[in-house]
Protein backbone atom coordinates (compact mmCIF):
# COMPACT_ATOMS: atom_id res chain seq x y z
CA UNK A 1 0.00 0.00 0.00
CA UNK A 2 2.74 2.38 0.98
CA UNK A 3 4.54 1.58 -2.24
CA UNK A 4 1.43 2.40 -4.27
CA UNK A 5 1.10 5.71 -2.47
CA UNK A 6 4.73 6.51 -3.14
CA UNK A 7 4.20 5.75 -6.81
CA UNK A 8 1.14 7.97 -6.92
CA UNK A 9 3.06 10.74 -5.21
CA UNK A 10 5.77 10.44 -7.84
CA UNK A 11 3.20 10.76 -10.60
CA UNK A 12 1.98 13.89 -8.99
CA UNK A 13 5.35 15.61 -8.75
CA UNK A 14 6.69 14.15 -11.95
CA UNK A 15 5.67 16.80 -14.50
CA UNK A 16 7.68 19.63 -13.01
CA UNK A 17 10.74 17.60 -12.13
CA UNK A 18 10.84 15.13 -14.97
CA UNK A 19 14.38 14.51 -16.16
CA UNK A 20 15.55 18.02 -15.64
CA UNK A 21 18.88 19.13 -14.34
CA UNK A 22 18.36 21.34 -11.33
CA UNK A 23 20.55 24.14 -10.16
CA UNK A 24 23.03 23.18 -7.47
CA UNK A 25 22.29 26.21 -5.32
CA UNK A 26 18.87 25.66 -3.65
CA UNK A 27 18.22 29.42 -3.48
CA UNK A 28 18.74 29.80 -7.23
CA UNK A 29 16.68 26.67 -7.92
CA UNK A 30 13.88 28.16 -5.84
CA UNK A 31 14.08 31.38 -7.86
CA UNK A 32 13.90 29.37 -11.09
CA UNK A 33 10.80 27.56 -9.83
CA UNK A 34 9.11 30.73 -8.62
CA UNK A 35 9.77 32.37 -11.97
CA UNK A 36 8.52 29.31 -13.87
CA UNK A 37 5.25 29.58 -12.01
CA UNK A 38 4.56 33.09 -13.27
CA UNK A 39 5.44 32.37 -16.88
CA UNK A 40 2.55 31.16 -18.98
CA UNK A 41 3.02 28.11 -21.12
CA UNK A 42 2.48 29.38 -24.65
CA UNK A 43 0.76 26.27 -26.00
CA UNK A 44 -1.35 25.33 -23.00
CA UNK A 45 -2.32 28.79 -22.00
CA UNK A 46 -3.97 28.22 -18.67
CA UNK A 47 -0.96 26.38 -17.30
CA UNK A 48 2.26 27.89 -16.10
CA UNK A 49 5.57 26.77 -17.54
CA UNK A 50 6.21 25.05 -14.21
CA UNK A 51 3.10 22.87 -14.50
CA UNK A 52 3.25 22.04 -18.16
CA UNK A 53 4.72 19.01 -19.83
CA UNK A 54 4.79 20.58 -23.28
CA UNK A 55 8.12 20.58 -25.11
CA UNK A 56 8.28 24.32 -25.25
CA UNK A 57 7.51 24.66 -21.54
CA UNK A 58 10.30 22.27 -20.68
CA UNK A 59 12.62 24.23 -22.93
CA UNK A 60 11.62 27.47 -21.23
CA UNK A 61 12.28 25.97 -17.79
CA UNK A 62 15.74 24.90 -18.88
CA UNK A 63 16.32 28.35 -20.34
CA UNK A 64 15.19 30.09 -17.15
CA UNK A 65 17.64 27.97 -15.14
CA UNK A 66 20.45 28.74 -17.57
CA UNK A 67 19.83 32.45 -17.39
CA UNK A 68 19.61 32.42 -13.60
CA UNK A 69 22.85 30.47 -13.47
CA UNK A 70 24.36 33.10 -15.77
CA UNK A 71 23.47 35.73 -13.20
CA UNK A 72 20.49 37.35 -14.92
CA UNK A 73 17.90 39.03 -12.74
CA UNK A 74 14.28 37.87 -12.72
CA UNK A 75 13.26 41.05 -14.50
CA UNK A 76 15.86 40.55 -17.24
CA UNK A 77 14.52 37.05 -17.85
CA UNK A 78 10.94 38.33 -17.94
CA UNK A 79 11.96 41.02 -20.44
CA UNK A 80 13.71 38.40 -22.56
CA UNK A 81 10.54 36.33 -22.73
CA UNK A 82 8.24 39.29 -23.30
CA UNK A 83 10.39 40.40 -26.24
CA UNK A 84 9.70 37.01 -27.86
CA UNK A 85 6.21 36.10 -26.77
CA UNK A 86 4.68 39.43 -25.77
CA UNK A 87 2.89 40.18 -22.50
CA UNK A 88 0.96 36.93 -22.96
CA UNK A 89 3.73 34.94 -21.29
CA UNK A 90 3.27 36.78 -18.02
CA UNK A 91 0.54 35.65 -15.66
CA UNK A 92 0.85 39.06 -14.00
CA UNK A 93 0.18 41.53 -16.78
CA UNK A 94 2.34 44.66 -16.48
CA UNK A 95 0.80 47.99 -15.50
CA UNK A 96 0.98 50.02 -18.69
CA UNK A 97 -1.11 51.88 -21.26
CA UNK A 98 -2.82 48.91 -22.86
CA UNK A 99 -3.60 47.23 -19.54
CA UNK A 100 -4.92 50.21 -17.54
CA UNK A 101 -8.51 49.08 -18.15
CA UNK A 102 -7.60 45.63 -16.85
CA UNK A 103 -6.04 46.91 -13.66
CA UNK A 104 -8.15 49.96 -12.91
CA UNK A 105 -11.44 48.83 -14.47
CA UNK A 106 -12.80 46.79 -11.54
CA UNK A 107 -11.98 49.53 -9.04
CA UNK A 108 -13.53 52.17 -11.28
CA UNK A 109 -16.71 50.10 -11.55
CA UNK A 110 -16.75 49.56 -7.78
CA UNK A 111 -16.29 53.30 -7.23
CA UNK A 112 -19.07 54.15 -9.69
CA UNK A 113 -21.38 51.62 -8.07
CA UNK A 114 -20.54 53.00 -4.61
CA UNK A 115 -21.26 56.51 -5.87
CA UNK A 116 -24.62 55.36 -7.25
CA UNK A 117 -25.58 53.66 -3.99
CA UNK A 118 -24.56 56.75 -2.01
CA UNK A 119 -26.66 58.95 -4.30
CA UNK A 120 -29.64 56.63 -3.82
CA UNK A 121 -29.45 56.72 -0.03
CA UNK A 122 -28.91 60.46 0.06
CA UNK A 123 -31.94 61.06 -2.07
CA UNK A 124 -34.05 58.72 0.04
CA UNK A 125 -32.93 60.41 3.21
CA UNK A 126 -33.89 63.77 1.70
CA UNK A 127 -37.33 62.46 0.70
CA UNK A 128 -37.90 60.99 4.16
CA UNK A 129 -36.90 64.28 5.70
CA UNK A 130 -39.45 66.01 3.51
CA UNK A 131 -42.27 63.71 4.69
CA UNK A 132 -45.14 65.85 6.12
CA UNK A 133 -45.49 66.14 9.89
CA UNK A 134 -48.53 64.42 11.39
CA UNK A 135 -51.17 66.49 13.07
CA UNK A 136 -52.18 65.61 16.64
CA UNK A 137 -55.32 63.80 15.38
CA UNK A 138 -53.39 61.79 12.85
CA UNK A 139 -50.79 60.87 15.44
CA UNK A 140 -53.35 59.52 17.90
CA UNK A 141 -54.95 57.55 15.05
CA UNK A 142 -51.59 55.92 14.29
CA UNK A 143 -51.20 54.96 17.94
CA UNK A 144 -54.74 53.53 17.95
CA UNK A 145 -54.10 51.55 14.79
CA UNK A 146 -50.91 50.10 16.16
CA UNK A 147 -52.59 49.04 19.36
CA UNK A 148 -56.01 47.84 18.18
CA UNK A 149 -55.41 46.71 14.60
CA UNK A 150 -57.43 47.80 11.54
CA UNK A 151 -60.42 50.06 12.14
CA UNK A 152 -62.69 48.48 9.53
CA UNK A 153 -62.93 45.26 11.40
CA UNK A 154 -64.45 46.80 14.46
CA UNK B 1 -29.16 66.17 -18.05
CA UNK B 2 -31.12 64.20 -15.44
CA UNK B 3 -32.67 62.08 -18.18
CA UNK B 4 -29.27 61.28 -19.69
CA UNK B 5 -28.25 59.34 -16.61
CA UNK B 6 -30.90 56.75 -17.46
CA UNK B 7 -29.21 56.20 -20.83
CA UNK B 8 -25.91 55.40 -19.13
CA UNK B 9 -26.69 51.71 -18.40
CA UNK B 10 -27.82 51.25 -22.00
CA UNK B 11 -24.57 52.80 -23.23
CA UNK B 12 -22.53 50.53 -20.94
CA UNK B 13 -24.40 47.45 -22.18
CA UNK B 14 -23.83 48.55 -25.79
CA UNK B 15 -20.07 48.81 -25.18
CA UNK B 16 -20.00 45.39 -23.50
CA UNK B 17 -21.96 43.83 -26.35
CA UNK B 18 -19.43 45.28 -28.81
CA UNK B 19 -16.51 43.82 -26.82
CA UNK B 20 -18.14 40.39 -26.54
CA UNK B 21 -19.08 40.48 -30.22
CA UNK B 22 -15.44 40.92 -31.18
CA UNK B 23 -14.34 38.34 -28.60
CA UNK B 24 -16.77 35.74 -29.94
CA UNK B 25 -15.69 36.14 -33.56
CA UNK B 26 -15.59 32.52 -34.76
CA UNK B 27 -12.68 33.35 -37.07
CA UNK B 28 -10.52 34.39 -34.16
CA UNK B 29 -8.43 31.46 -32.92
CA UNK B 30 -7.57 32.16 -29.33
CA UNK B 31 -5.00 29.39 -29.20
CA UNK B 32 -2.79 31.44 -31.53
CA UNK B 33 -1.00 34.17 -29.67
CA UNK B 34 -0.21 37.35 -31.51
CA UNK B 35 3.46 37.31 -32.45
CA UNK B 36 5.58 39.84 -30.62
CA UNK B 37 8.04 39.61 -33.47
CA UNK B 38 6.05 40.82 -36.46
CA UNK B 39 7.36 44.23 -37.48
CA UNK B 40 10.63 43.70 -35.64
CA UNK B 41 14.00 42.53 -36.95
CA UNK B 42 14.30 38.75 -37.16
CA UNK B 43 16.55 37.36 -34.41
CA UNK B 44 20.02 36.53 -35.68
CA UNK B 45 20.99 32.88 -35.74
CA UNK B 46 23.96 30.81 -36.74
CA UNK B 47 23.09 27.13 -36.83
CA UNK B 48 25.04 24.05 -37.86
CA UNK B 49 23.84 22.20 -40.98
CA UNK B 50 22.05 18.88 -40.78
CA UNK B 51 25.12 16.91 -41.80
CA UNK B 52 28.75 17.37 -40.83
CA UNK B 53 29.84 18.79 -44.16
CA UNK B 54 26.75 20.95 -44.71
CA UNK B 55 27.28 24.72 -44.48
CA UNK B 56 26.10 26.63 -41.42
CA UNK B 57 22.77 28.39 -41.68
CA UNK B 58 22.49 32.12 -41.05
CA UNK B 59 19.91 34.67 -42.07
CA UNK B 60 22.62 36.97 -43.46
CA UNK B 61 22.96 34.61 -46.44
CA UNK B 62 19.48 35.62 -47.50
CA UNK B 63 19.76 39.34 -46.95
CA UNK B 64 18.03 41.29 -49.71
CA UNK B 65 15.56 38.51 -50.41
CA UNK B 66 12.09 37.76 -49.21
CA UNK B 67 12.34 34.37 -47.49
CA UNK B 68 10.14 32.02 -45.52
CA UNK B 69 11.54 30.34 -42.44
CA UNK B 70 9.90 27.06 -41.57
CA UNK B 71 10.43 25.40 -38.21
CA UNK B 72 9.93 21.65 -38.44
CA UNK B 73 10.88 18.38 -36.78
CA UNK B 74 10.88 14.78 -37.90
CA UNK B 75 8.91 13.80 -34.79
CA UNK B 76 6.13 16.24 -35.62
CA UNK B 77 3.14 14.78 -37.44
CA UNK B 78 1.57 18.07 -38.57
CA UNK B 79 4.94 18.87 -40.19
CA UNK B 80 4.48 15.78 -42.35
CA UNK B 81 1.02 17.02 -43.28
CA UNK B 82 2.15 20.46 -44.39
CA UNK B 83 5.32 19.23 -46.06
CA UNK B 84 4.06 19.01 -49.67
CA UNK B 85 2.88 22.63 -49.47
CA UNK B 86 6.33 23.99 -48.63
CA UNK B 87 7.56 23.24 -52.15
CA UNK B 88 4.62 25.21 -53.43
CA UNK B 89 5.77 28.35 -51.62
CA UNK B 90 8.93 28.35 -53.73
CA UNK B 91 7.36 27.02 -56.92
CA UNK B 92 4.36 29.34 -56.98
CA UNK B 93 5.61 32.48 -55.33
CA UNK B 94 9.36 32.29 -55.91
CA UNK B 95 10.06 32.58 -52.19
CA UNK B 96 12.88 30.37 -50.92
CA UNK B 97 12.08 28.42 -47.77
CA UNK B 98 14.66 27.98 -45.04
CA UNK B 99 14.17 24.87 -42.93
CA UNK B 100 15.08 24.93 -39.26
CA UNK B 101 14.94 21.51 -37.59
CA UNK B 102 13.67 22.26 -34.10
CA UNK B 103 14.81 20.02 -31.23
CA UNK B 104 15.48 17.10 -33.51
CA UNK B 105 18.36 14.74 -34.15
CA UNK B 106 20.10 15.84 -37.37
CA UNK B 107 20.06 12.24 -38.68
CA UNK B 108 16.33 12.02 -38.05
CA UNK B 109 15.72 15.34 -39.84
CA UNK B 110 17.82 14.13 -42.76
CA UNK B 111 15.89 10.88 -42.97
CA UNK B 112 12.63 12.86 -42.84
CA UNK B 113 13.74 15.00 -45.80
CA UNK B 114 15.08 11.98 -47.69
CA UNK B 115 11.73 10.27 -47.32
CA UNK B 116 9.43 13.20 -48.09
CA UNK B 117 11.63 15.33 -50.34
CA UNK B 118 13.62 18.41 -49.45
CA UNK B 119 11.71 21.64 -50.15
CA UNK B 120 14.29 23.83 -48.43
CA UNK B 121 16.80 26.24 -49.94
CA UNK B 122 18.93 25.71 -46.86
CA UNK B 123 18.59 23.87 -43.57
CA UNK B 124 19.93 24.27 -40.07
CA UNK B 125 19.87 22.25 -36.88
CA UNK B 126 18.35 24.06 -33.90
CA UNK B 127 19.26 21.28 -31.56
CA UNK B 128 18.49 22.95 -28.23
CA UNK B 129 15.51 24.84 -29.60
CA UNK B 130 16.91 28.24 -28.69
CA UNK B 131 16.47 29.78 -32.15
CA UNK B 132 12.85 28.67 -32.04
CA UNK B 133 12.40 30.43 -28.71
CA UNK B 134 14.09 33.53 -30.14
CA UNK B 135 11.40 33.52 -32.82
CA UNK B 136 8.72 33.03 -30.19
CA UNK B 137 7.40 29.79 -31.62
CA UNK B 138 4.91 27.85 -29.55
CA UNK B 139 5.63 24.55 -31.26
CA UNK B 140 6.28 23.11 -34.69
CA UNK B 141 5.49 23.70 -37.45
CA UNK B 142 5.56 27.47 -37.71
CA UNK B 143 6.38 29.55 -40.74
CA UNK B 144 7.66 33.12 -40.82
CA UNK B 145 8.05 35.56 -43.68
CA UNK B 146 11.17 37.69 -43.41
CA UNK B 147 11.58 40.70 -45.68
CA UNK B 148 14.70 41.70 -47.65
CA UNK B 149 15.73 44.04 -44.83
CA UNK B 150 15.48 41.27 -42.25
CA UNK B 151 12.17 42.38 -40.74
CA UNK B 152 9.68 39.71 -39.74
CA UNK B 153 6.58 40.40 -41.81
CA UNK B 154 4.26 37.54 -41.02
CA UNK B 155 3.89 34.47 -38.87
CA UNK B 156 1.83 31.39 -39.60
CA UNK B 157 1.44 29.20 -36.50
CA UNK B 158 0.63 25.56 -37.03
CA UNK B 159 0.60 23.40 -40.13
CA UNK B 160 -0.11 25.04 -43.47
CA UNK B 161 -3.19 23.74 -45.21
CA UNK B 162 -4.06 24.44 -48.84
CA UNK B 163 -6.63 26.95 -47.51
CA UNK B 164 -4.14 28.52 -45.10
CA UNK B 165 -1.64 28.88 -47.93
CA UNK B 166 -4.21 30.38 -50.27
CA UNK B 167 -6.07 32.63 -47.83
CA UNK B 168 -3.36 33.71 -45.43
CA UNK B 169 0.21 33.07 -46.50
CA UNK B 170 -0.28 33.94 -50.17
CA UNK B 171 -1.82 37.38 -49.45
CA UNK B 172 0.97 38.05 -46.94
CA UNK B 173 3.56 37.17 -49.60
CA UNK B 174 1.78 39.41 -52.13
CA UNK B 175 1.78 42.27 -49.64
CA UNK B 176 5.44 41.72 -48.80
CA UNK B 177 6.38 41.90 -52.48
CA UNK B 178 4.87 45.33 -52.94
Amino acid sequence: MRRVLALLAMLWIAPALAQEAQLADPALEQRARDLSREIRCVVCQSQSVADSDADIAQELRVMIREQIAAGKSDQEIRDYLVARYGDFVLFNPPFKGSTYVLWIGPFAILLLAGFGVAMFFRRRARELARAPELSVDEHSRVVRLLQDGPEDRA
Amino acid sequence: MRRLIFLLPIAIVAVLVAIFWIGLDPKRDKSILPSALVGNPAPAFDLPGLSDNAPRLTLVQFKGKLVAINFFASWCLPCRAEHPLLKQITAEFGVPVIGVAWKDKPEASQAFLAQLGDPYAATGDDHNGRTGIDFGITGVPETFLVGPDGTVLYRFAGPLSPEGLRDQLAPAIAEAKQ
